[in-house]
């Protein structure tokens, strides 16, 4: 009795709730969906995959799905096309990012905090408006779309194929992954402005101090202290990417079909769970290896707090 | 502010007995034992990484033994949760609560123990008046100085009166003008208040100063337990003598070894010490001889024994006193330390010169580990 | 170590092309909500109307309300989650499933929400089926919205606690206080602005949330973010660009007044620290 007391109310208690909690409604959930995804859909309800029947028990997994899936080359050409908006995201994200985080770090120890407060405002404003703004800028007669053309601009982006009229910026490889790249680059930019703010700078003056110019000190020095912070940031960005749903949605066209709009067509248009269930199952098998180094990233980012 | 008075009291008011602690694969605390006097002033003396903190740690409570008992007033306290023992800590870091005033502070250990507010009121008045800090309580801790924090931490640890007080490194975040005054302000107040108190430190001068009796620890083990004193003078191994101080040590066998005296050949010298040892002639033996006790002359004294010739390779000037090392005919250092008890000498000596180094016959300590 | 003068140059001009394009949208949607136009991306003139028109506009109100509503249950669930899992993971070295524990309080920061969606209403609606409850409306929206909440705030409250002097702690139990009263008089006051920052930032993901609250909804409960998405997908609408002003300045006036406030209290520590010094 004394000993269960104490566990229940005090570590016992403190880490069961959440893990519990987390349990039932995270990790529960996926094995639901993985079952789902083996059952044979029957009008709105599904076939028990486990029966028992005169003495039978019969295991009735479909496949049917998952050999679609890897059939069909729109499904495989979705998955490889959302892997590579993805990518390209997060490396433009990194690329627009690290310049700015890094700015910001090397900024006067006073102006530091807006400089941080400035990029934090549109991170607490609604993403979703924002997403919509581009539409507004990027349709025809819209402030970017006026200002790209007029640049002339826009035949680069034809020649480099992220356009296919001239002239219609909207729905374009490029209306897309300028959204994405726009919504994430806060997830780039903080946790590579957290890491390099913590920089010891002396190391810097002890690189120019042994014959360093600034370039070589930033390549040799600075890039690779703040690798965690980069890994960090692009995991940030490019997990999330491949199952976007919202910016393809509002910014995208039909030939940027990305897999987390396939997604919820099969669910909410063709009502297909089941279907719906194997494309998740596949999505997240794609992104175990990226998730697998996020989390050993805050796992080693927790030890080295200590 | 060496304490100069044997407590009174119970002379095994604490005891730890064959206590042991185990992390994982590593024995940070093994088999060590020691009776505790009520009022002494103890301290755990180390260099970093030898298991004093941990014991200290096993004492408050934080750390439960692997083995072995802690009996405090002849109760067993080994297995109590720290909220539940009678003593209290004053931490390295100070660990006040930022966000507490210095008042709220000092009675928050008062509080658990439900006392009267009028009580607590009292308690409280008296301590801030023990440190000198009476006009302090409503400020809180980040506006204080570092001598005051730890004044507050002070007064915080003897609130409650407990039967011991622990006390982790306490002068080591201050800088050595301060550490001198607050070392004897510590002492006074600690024996005002009478408590038995075990400190921890890796600094050898707060021991020795601080202490009534010292524990020399490494590794886990106790090597020497006695007053400042006593283990400067007569230290019990090479370790010892090496780690208290500045000592010169020579390796040589026992000679003559006769009930009144015995004589030892060193390598560059013969020792006569005043005294015999237990011990086989021819045996090997180690001289510990305390650069201080060491005197410097240009011309030769009389007689054959407890003295050297050397050069002198290195001075260095500390003001108040001068180390010489001198080296000798073998090629090994002798260090000599000598008072600057004259202003200003033409006959100085200085690099360069050679000199006679000789000792007294009571100088010596004779190792046999 | 100072920084070249084109190095300076360089930076801030990356700097301000940064902040253009960051803001860009923001301003964008501001200008536009006064716009006397149907087609909001050319200005026609200037207007109130739309404010107006909000005013009336039950769809969006009704879901703004909700959301409201949800956002609140939201933050407080996941503030006190939040703290439980950030304790478990700082505070507790060794149990049985940690390195699980850990994965499931990281992975809603990343994993797609499609993903998370989809899987919780599965379970939802097995459930409904085993048990005959729960229909799919608010409640079905909170728990998606607190899953992804307790993840944002474990990972601000895990830092802060991180942080923390463990002395203090420890002090605190030696004075007597038994480890319950340890964390209510020392380790909750300490935490008190994680907290605080915890509880608005997961207020802002729930408000703002999209693909989980459509997966979670039932019929009666749109959400806000709802309401604008499907307006949004089916052209330009003015109405939006109102409420999104309408947010923008609530959110800016916030951050802003948070920013000085934290500002100030750092300034008056620093002078109290440098009066203290002094003697």
């Amino acid at each position: 009795m004394q000993l269960l007391r104490r566990w229940f109310f005090g570590r016992g208690a403190v880490i069961a709730v959440p893990f519990v909690f987390l349990l039932v409604f995270f990790l529960f959930p996926f094995l639901i969906v993985g079952k789902i995804s083996v059952s044979e859909m029957e009008v709105v309800s599904f076939k028990d995959v486990v029966t028992f029947s005169d003495g039978v028990l019969q295991l009735t997994l479909k496949f049917g799905n998952y050999v679609f899936i890897t059939e069909d080359p729109l499904y495989f050409q979705t998955y490889l096309a959302s892997l590579r908006y993805a990518a390209a995201t997060m490396v433009l994200c990194l690329f627009i990012g690290y310049p700015f985080a890094y700015f910001m770090a090397r900024a006067k120890p006073s102006h530091q905090p807006v400089l941080l407060m400035l990029v934090m405002l549109p991170f607490w404003t609604s993403f979703l408006l924002r997403v919509y703004a581009w539409r507004g800028l990027l349709t025809d007669g819209g402030w970017a779309a006026d200002a790209i053309i007029g640049l002339g601009l826009d035949h680069v982006l034809l020649a480099a194929g992220l356009i296919t009229t001239e002239g219609k910026l909207m729905h374009t490889p490029f209306s897309l992954v300028l959204g994405m790249v726009y919504t994430y680059l806060p997830f780039m930019i903080l946790p590579l402005y957290g890491n390099l703010a913590k920089m010891d700078l002396r190391l810097l003056e002890a690189a120019a101090d042994l014959g360093a110019t600034p370039w070589t000190a930033f390549w040799t020095i600075t890039v690779p202290l703040s690798k965690a912070g980069i890994i960090a940031g692009s995991m940030l960005v490019f997990i999330p990417c491949v199952g976007e749903f919202v910016i393809p949605e509002l910014l995208g066209g039909p030939e940027t079909l990305m897999i987390g709009r396939v997604l919820w067509d099969e669910f909410f248009s063709n009502n297909d769970w089941p279907m719906a269930s194997s494309v998740a199952v596949v999505m997240v098998l794609l992104i175990i290896v990226p998730l697998a180094i996020f989390n050993k990233y805050q796992a080693e980012a927790q030890e080295s707090r200590r | 502010m060496t304490p100069t008075t044997r407590p009174a009291g119970d002379p095994a008011f604490l005891q730890i007995q064959n206590v042991v602690k185990d992390f994982g694969g590593v024995r940070a605390v093994d088999d060590v034992s020691v009776n505790i006097g009520k009022g002494e002033i103890f301290a755990l003396l180390g260099s970093s990484g030898c298991g004093k903190s941990t014991l200290l740690r096993m004492l408050a409570g934080f750390e439960t033994p692997s083995a072995g008992r802690i009996v405090l007033g002849g109760r067993d306290l080994s297995t109590l949760p720290p909220y539940e023992r009678p003593m209290n800590m004053m931490f390295q870091s100070y660990a006040l609560f930022p966000h507490l005033s210095v008042w709220e502070n000092i009675a928050f250990g008062l509080k658990r123990e439900g006392l009267p507010k009028a009580q607590i009121a009292d308690r409280v008045d008296a301590m801030l008046k023990l440190v000198q800090l009476e006009k302090f309580g409503q400020r809180k801790p980040h506006q204080l100085s570092g001598g005051q924090q730890q004044r507050v931490a002070l007064a915080r640890s003897l609130a409650k009166q407990p039967q011991l007080l622990l006390l982790d490194e306490p002068l080591g975040a201050l800088d050595k003008k301060l550490r001198e005054q607050t070392q004897i302000e510590l002492v006074n107040i600690i024996e005002s208040v009478g408590v038995t108190c075990v400190m921890v430190t890796h600094d050898q001068e707060e021991a020795m100063t601080m202490a009534s009796r010292i524990a020399i620890m490494s590794e886990g083990c106790f090597l020497q337990v006695g007053a400042p004193g006593d283990i400067y003078e007569t230290p019990a191994t090479r370790f010892v003598a090496d780690f208290i101080g500045n000592v010169n040590l020579m390796d040589g066998s026992l000679d003559v070894d006769a009930p009144d005296h015995c004589i030892i050949g060193c390598a560059d010298c013969q020792h006569f010490v005043g005294h015999g040892i237990t011990g086989s002639e021819g045996m090997a033996v180690t001289v510990a001889l305390r650069p201080e006790k060491i005197a410097l002359t240009r011309e030769q004294p009389e007689g054959t024994h407890n003295q050297v010739r050397g050069t002198i390779e290195e001075m260095s000037y500390f003001g108040s006193f001068t180390v010489y090392r001198l080296k000798l005919a073998s090629g090994a250092m002798l260090k000599v330390s000598q008072s600057n008890t004259q202003r200003h000498r033409d006959d100085a000596l200085t690099w360069g010169d050679s000199a006679w180094a000789h000792w007294a016959d009571t100088a010596q300590v004779v190792l046999t580990q | 170590m100072k920084a070249s003068k084109t190095g300076i140059w360089f930076g801030r001009g990356w700097l301000s092309l940064g902040f253009a394009f960051l803001y860009l949208p923001i301003v964008a949607l501001v200008v536009f909500s006064f716009n006397d136009s149907a087609i909001p991306n050319q200005w026609r003139g200037f207007t109130l109307k739309w404010y107006a028109q909000l005013a009336r506009d039950e769809e969006m109100l009704g879901g703004l309300w909700l959301s409201l509503q949800i956002a609140l249950f939201t933050a407080c669930g996941a503030v006190v989650l939040g703290t439980l899992a950030a304790f478990a993971l700082v505070k507790y070295k060794r149990f049985t499933g940690r390195t699980l524990f850990s994965g499931m309080v990281n992975a809603p920061l990343v994993m797609p929400e499609v993903v998370v969606g989809l899987s919780l209403l599965l379970m939802l609606v097995s459930v409904q089926r085993a048990l005959g409850f729960p229909e799919r409306g608010m409640l079905t929206i909170w728990i998606g919205h607190l899953l992804l909440g307790t993840a944002y705030a474990a990972v601000v409250i895990q830092s802060r606690l991180q942080d923390l002097n463990p002395q203090l702690e420890e002090a605190a139990m030696d004075l007597g206080a038994r480890p319950h009263q340890v964390f209510w008089l020392v380790t909750l006051p300490m935490i008190a602005q994680s907290l605080i920052a915890a509880w608005l930032l997961t207020f802002t993901v729930s408000l703002d949330d999209v693909v989980l609250s459509a997966f979670l909804s039932g019929p009666g409960s749109t959400t806000l973010p709802l309401v604008i998405f499907s307006r949004a997908r089916l052209g330009l609408n003015p109405s939006v660009n109102a409420v999104a002003t309408l947010i923008i300045v609530v959110v800016a006036i916030g951050v802003v007044l948070a920013s000085w406030l934290i500002a100030r209290n750092e300034r008056q520590r620093s002078a109290e620290l440098a009066a203290a010094g002094r003697h």
